[in-house]
């Protein structure tokens, strides 16, 4: 009885206040530059990498596509902006719109190429693709500046209203707010019929298979997506930071969005909003000194994280609860 | 020298090496089923321990090599049976994290040792040069990794298809349970297994150590290709990637100095076409 009626409880009074609790970590988050001035090019880049990493996390963490090239994409989207920026298209969000779909068709033609394929095969081709975008952005020097990297990039002012200043106020505000829609769409992709399908994709393909899923449109199709989001996060990179790198399209860029995806736990939701801060923090810290001590500490991390706590910083603390929890039932 | 036979020569020589470092990945996610992003590892502390025994303790190159080869199949047992083997059942992303996290631990540790710079190695004077054979001049030193290479895939080919514990790898890529269920010892096996597989790699990186250079970034550098050759010869064969990794040093080389502009997005696409052409490698296991 008692288990009853405090579910009843449990049911009713959260639902209303719900929707605004969970808006409450963005509004802090959004009065940052009142109460940390001068953080907002650090913080923009945050919510870029959490954007990046949430793409990520479709993958991975929902579909159980793992890939070793994800910044091909986030690449794509970056000189996408870029180049149009240079040949005169300014406008951002215009650029961004560009960027997505043109990471989205790119995902497209690798995804029908790659996604027949599972295991190493599959890695070695994410990596590939990753290599391949990589080496043409190289040797085009004429489009993309190759090792120099792209320059002379500037945008118009968001909506006309809004001009990119030096403090950065106008970049954090502009990603913050992308990266809040691209959250709400991603939490409803993956509460809808087709996340729970790709949750079983991620289980059990065969059986999904059985029960009639068409499985490799699916996968397809989750694939698109997150290039196409992975493409917004490269163009909000170009943006705020009026460049673009050849790392943007870097094996290493690659590794680093899944090591802070997995760090703060992937298939959650939320391990993209505290694995990219916790690593961006210690990156901060560590390569002050000397990158091999970054190397080093992120190797050990890794390391121990796959031994000892396979499911990143939320899966701790899950099983922490749970384990609480379990005692008190006791 | 023809540019032909240039290419074809610098192709085989390239290729070789390829093969010698992958070959032990090819067994090892065959027998094993564990991605190893990692292997490239081995490949650069054989190089390291090459260069570091000839320059600083004045050890000739055949047997620095020889030494380190020893010394880095030593560790890869140790790793082995101290970590790899706790992740055998695990995802196949814990298996890509743990050994991504390795790769960066190693670049760590070398770049802490021998800085950030790549190692030279001089070659021995009796590898300088070039030798006349018939109407064909040759580089020594490519001549003698070819000649030495094909002696050591010879002998690693003799172990696999003619002894008992070449027959019991076969046994336990074809059927774990099976093999385990007839009295062999796989834990046992795939250790020695794997120790073979880094003791190769070792081998490879310190003789080709002038053709991948001896640099902090290897693992990460070269990680593609070795993960390539693997995956177009096929998993768990030891002649598939013999073909694959020829290949893939012929193609790379004649892409690299016939369109230097393109470098190796020509590479990089064949194996796209190759591997949607044969999803599991061109040589299918049955």
């Amino acid at each position: 009885m008692l288990a009853v009626s405090s579910l009843h409880i449990d049911r009713a009074a959260p639902l209303s206040l719900l929707p605004l609790l969970k808006l409450l970590p963005w509004i802090a988050v959004a009065g940052l530059p009142l109460a940390l001035p001068g953080y907002e090019p650090l913080a923009t880049q945050v919510f870029v990498m959490i954007l990046f990493a949430l793409s990520l996390d479709l993958l991975v963490g929902y579909a159980g596509i793992v890939t070793l090239g994800h910044a091909g994409l986030f690449g794509v989207g970056g000189y996408t902006a870029g180049i149009l920026s240079v040949h005169g298209l300014t406008d951002p969000i215009f650029t961004a719109i560009c960027a997505m779909l043109l990471a989205a068709g790119t995902g497209l033609i690798f995804g029908v190429a790659m996604l027949r394929t599972k295991g190493l095969t599959l890695l070695m081709l994410t990596m590939a693709s990753a290599f391949l975008l990589y080496e043409i952005a190289n040797k085009a020097t004429g489009l993309t500046g190759g090792e120099d990297g792209l320059q002379g990039v500037s945008f118009t002012p968001v909506l006309g209203l809004f001009a990119f200043d030096f403090q950065g106020k106008t970049a954090f505000f502009y990603s913050l707010a992308a990266l809040f829609l691209a959250f709400i769409f991603v939490q409803a992709l993956i509460q809808s019929p087709f996340g729970w399908s790709l949750r079983g994709i991620r289980e059990n393909d065969a059986r999904m298979v059985a029960i009639g899923c068409p499985i490799m449109r699916r996968r397809l199709i989750v694939y698109v997506i997150a290039s196409a989001l992975a493409g917004l996060a490269g163009a909000l990179q170009a943006q705020s930071t009026q460049f673009v790198a050849l790392y943007s399209l870097s094996f290493e860029l690659s590794g680093n969005v899944l090591i802070m995806l997995i760090l703060g736990g992937s298939g959650c939701l939320y391990g993209a909003f505290v694995g990219v801060p916790i690593f961006m923090f210690a990156q901060d810290q560590l390569a002050k000194q000397d990158p091999a001590n970054w190397f080093l500490g992120q190797g050990i991390i890794l390391i121990a994280m796959v031994m000892l706590a396979p499911g990143g910083v939320l899966g701790v603390c899950q099983r922490l609860f749970a384990a609480v929890a379990a005692r008190r039932r006791a | 020298m023809t540019t032909l036979t240039t290419i074809l020569f610098f192709g085989i020589a390239y290729g070789m090496i390829l093969y010698l470092i992958s070959v032990g990945l090819s067994v090892t996610m065959g027998l094993m089923g564990f991605v190893d992003l990692a292997h490239g590892v081995f490949a650069m502390l054989g190089g390291y321990a090459t260069v570091t025994f000839m320059n600083r303790l004045g050890v000739p190159f055949l047997l620095a090599v020889a030494v380190g080869c020893l010394l880095v199949a030593a560790l890869g047992f140790v790793l082995e049976r101290m970590l790899y083997r706790h992740l055998y059942g695990r995802s196949e992303l814990d298996q890509v994290l743990f050994s991504f996290g390795l790769i960066l631990v190693s670049v760590a540790i070398v770049r802490i040792a021998w800085g950030p710079l790549a190692q030279p190695i001089r070659l021995p004077e009796y590898l300088k040069g070039q030798v006349r054979i018939l109407d064909l001049t040759l580089p020594t030193y490519r001549l003698a990794l070819v000649a030495f290479g094909a002696t050591v895939i010879a002998g690693l080919w003799f172990i696999f298809d003619r002894t008992l514990f070449g027959a019991r790898i076969r046994a336990a890529v074809d059927n774990r349970a099976m093999a385990q269920s007839i009295g062999i010892n796989t834990s046992r096996l795939f250790a020695a297994a794997f120790g073979l597989g880094t003791g190769l790699a070792a081998l490879g990186g310190g003789l080709g150590a002038d053709i991948l250079a001896i640099a902090p970034a290897y693992p990460l550098q070269y990680i593609v290709y070795f993960l390539i050759v693997v995956a177009v010869g096929g998993l768990g064969n030891i002649k598939g990637p013999f073909v694959a990794a020829l290949a893939i040093g012929l193609a790379d080389t004649a892409c690299r100095y016939f369109l230097p502009a393109v470098g190796s997005i020509f590479l990089f696409a064949f194996v796209f076409v190759v591997l949607i052409w044969r999803p599991n490698g061109i040589v299918e296991r049955r």
